[in-house]
């Protein structure tokens, strides 16, 4: 007995060690952080309370900017990458030649880093779009990064591309495991492709758009990567995004103090999706 | 019959269309990846032919990215890093399963929260305390992929485990095995299908990661591929011909990856997202 302690210990130690320094630790002094005004290099660190929340809340018109840019932002991404995903999902299930081809390139863009994607679409917004401007002589495809509308357009187009393909992989995994008995019954009843997708094909797929619509909209929230190379929050500040934000806080502006207090309300934002997104789950599996 | 026909007819057209979309961005970069600039700047849309092909770019490209030194990196990174989680997190995940005892069940709570902190979170305390330990180097890197790769590690293979029979363990402890024998030797093969869906999943993001090693790394000869591309496009953002050539470059190595274990990648993320 006493044996078998020591070794439920010895087995945990490596992970919890990594997980503790690496994690737990940061958390909790991330909190202390973000009441005090340090500066990131001075050792002079003062305590001044919720003085940096009060400052972000009064003033702090950027990431307000940030925060509702990435709200309006994750909110049409989660519509686009899911509509088009399951699209996806719907057409390489539907019998179609090549589906397994027509899978690799759809899932492909998914494994290309954000920093890559990037810089991947910079390049066909600035150089590509711009031919097409000057073939087609119309003004709307040039200087698309330039541009705040087009911009916000540009990192959408961005993140479709990337995550359509991984969310169609999840409504693929449940379409399947639709009994092909209950679509033919209602077949032979004379329901018609709509019918069958609305009846039969949409309710039971329903938990898979729970999952997929909170895993796009946690990864759109935090998103990062991406948002650094195509646009780099630019033009004015107005694609960028909470991370972005925070990022720039603490090594442009060396505001650690600050930055920190923008990332514990970047925490409590990021934990209610998350929160939610566990009380959906668990209901839908209450119904099933 | 003929109508249905039709129908799968285009329907398959359609989904080449879009195949062509999706696509597109990859293959336009490919073809300007082989023309000199000024025939960037002429016509991006243009195949490269007979007088306007060049291959110069990707010499010079492989060249300024220290192509061999930042791949060599990223993958000595993400192999140690991956292999590590898979063992240590697959340990945790055992004993967490089979100690039914409420410090068990703390520790894999605390886990599964931790899974709500974004990096921002934890980004600042973390680089500070690490450069007080002197781990703002590759091993440091390591240890802190192990850190934010254990919870959904953990949370996966204590998924996995809950469904294993008891019967092999307890018929291996009669026969005198140790812990460690036992794990070892019964317990972890039979975590095959999962070890791959574990490993498939870190993989992705940390060969990608570029926030992290951009905080940690500090010194030119350790940098990862991501930020070995970031500086690379930094600097050169108006040489397209280059940039282009580089961009294929640093994708190269995902997509052979992809290529070669496609089934798996697909499983991995099927069951990595529904399971979690």
């Amino acid at each position: 007995m006493k044996q078998s302690k020591v070794g439920f210990w010895l087995f945990l130690l490596p992970s919890l060690l990594a997980f503790t320094i690496v994690v737990l630790i940061p958390a909790i002094w991330g909190l202390g952080y973000s009441l005090t005004d340090w500066n990131g290099i001075s050792h002079n660190v003062h305590f001044v309370g919720f003085q940096n929340y009060k400052t972000i809340f009064l003033g702090d018109k950027d990431f307000l900017h940030a925060f509702l840019f990435t709200t309006l932002f994750s909110f049409c991404a989660v519509i686009f990458i899911n509509v088009v995903g399951f699209a996806l999902a719907l057409l390489v299930t539907s019998k179609v030649k090549c589906s397994t081809f027509m899978r690799t390139v759809f899932f492909m863009p998914n494994l290309i880093g954000g920093i890559l994607l990037g810089f991947i679409w910079q390049f066909i917004f600035i150089q590509g779009f711009g031919a097409i401007s000057k073939i087609t002589g119309i003004q709307g495809f040039s200087n698309w990064l330039s541009d705040t509308t087009t911009s916000f357009w540009g990192l959408l187009i961005l993140i479709t591309w990337q995550l359509s393909g991984y969310m169609m992989i999840i409504y693929i995994a449940y379409i399947q495991s639709i009994s092909n008995d209950l679509i033919e019954a209602a077949q032979i009843d004379g329901a018609n492709y709509i019918q069958r997708l609305r009846k039969i094909v949409i309710p039971l797929v329903r938990p898979a758009f729970t999952i997929g619509m909170f895993l796009s909209l946690s990864t759109c929230f935090k998103l990062y990567d991406q948002n650094l190379a195509l646009t780099n929050g630019g033009p004015y500040n107005s694609t960028e995004m909470l991370a972005l934000n925070i990022y720039n806080t603490a090594f442009k502006y060396n505001d650690l103090g600050l930055a920190q207090a923008k990332a514990v309300i970047f925490l409590i934002a990021v934990a209610t999706i998350g929160l939610i997104q566990l009380y959906f789950n668990k209901k839908k599996e209450a119904e099933m | 019959m003929a109508k249905r026909n039709i129908g799968h007819i285009l329907l398959t057209i359609f989904g080449f269309i879009l195949v062509a979309i999706f696509a597109a961005p990859v293959l336009i970069l490919l073809i300007n990846s082989f023309k000199s600039l000024k025939n960037i700047y002429l016509n991006v849309l243009s195949i490269p032919n007979g007088d306007t092909f060049i291959i110069s770019n990707y010499p010079e490209a492989f060249e300024r990215l220290d192509f061999l030194k930042s791949f060599s990196n990223s993958l000595v990174i993400t192999v140690l890093s991956t292999a590590f989680i898979l063992i240590f997190s697959s340990m945790a995940a055992w004993v967490l399963v089979r100690a039914k005892t409420k410090i068990s069940k703390v520790i894999f709570m605390i886990l599964a929260c931790s899974m709500l902190i974004p990096f921002q979170c934890v980004m600042l305390p973390l680089v500070k305390f690490m450069d007080t330990l002197h781990m703002m180097n590759r091993p440091g890197l390591v240890f802190m992929y192990i850190g934010f790769g254990t919870s959904l590690s953990v949370m996966l293979f204590h998924g996995y485990i809950k469904h294993i029979p008891l019967e092999l363990e307890e018929a291996a402890k009669i026969d005198g095995c140790n812990m460690f024998q036992t794990f070892f030797r019964i317990v972890f093969p039979m975590l095959k299908t999962i070890l791959v869906t574990v490993a498939i999943l870190n993989i992705m993001w940390i060969w990608n990661d570029f926030l992290l090693p951009s905080l940690v790394i500090n010194k030119t000869g350790w940098q990862t591929l991501p930020l070995k591309t970031f500086l690379f496009f930094g600097q050169f953002s108006k040489k397209w011909d280059l940039a282009t050539a580089g961009l294929v470059l640093c994708m190269l190595p995902i997509v052979v990856f992809y290529m070669t274990c496609q089934k798996h990648i697909i499983k991995g993320v099927t069951d990595g997202a529904v399971k979690s």
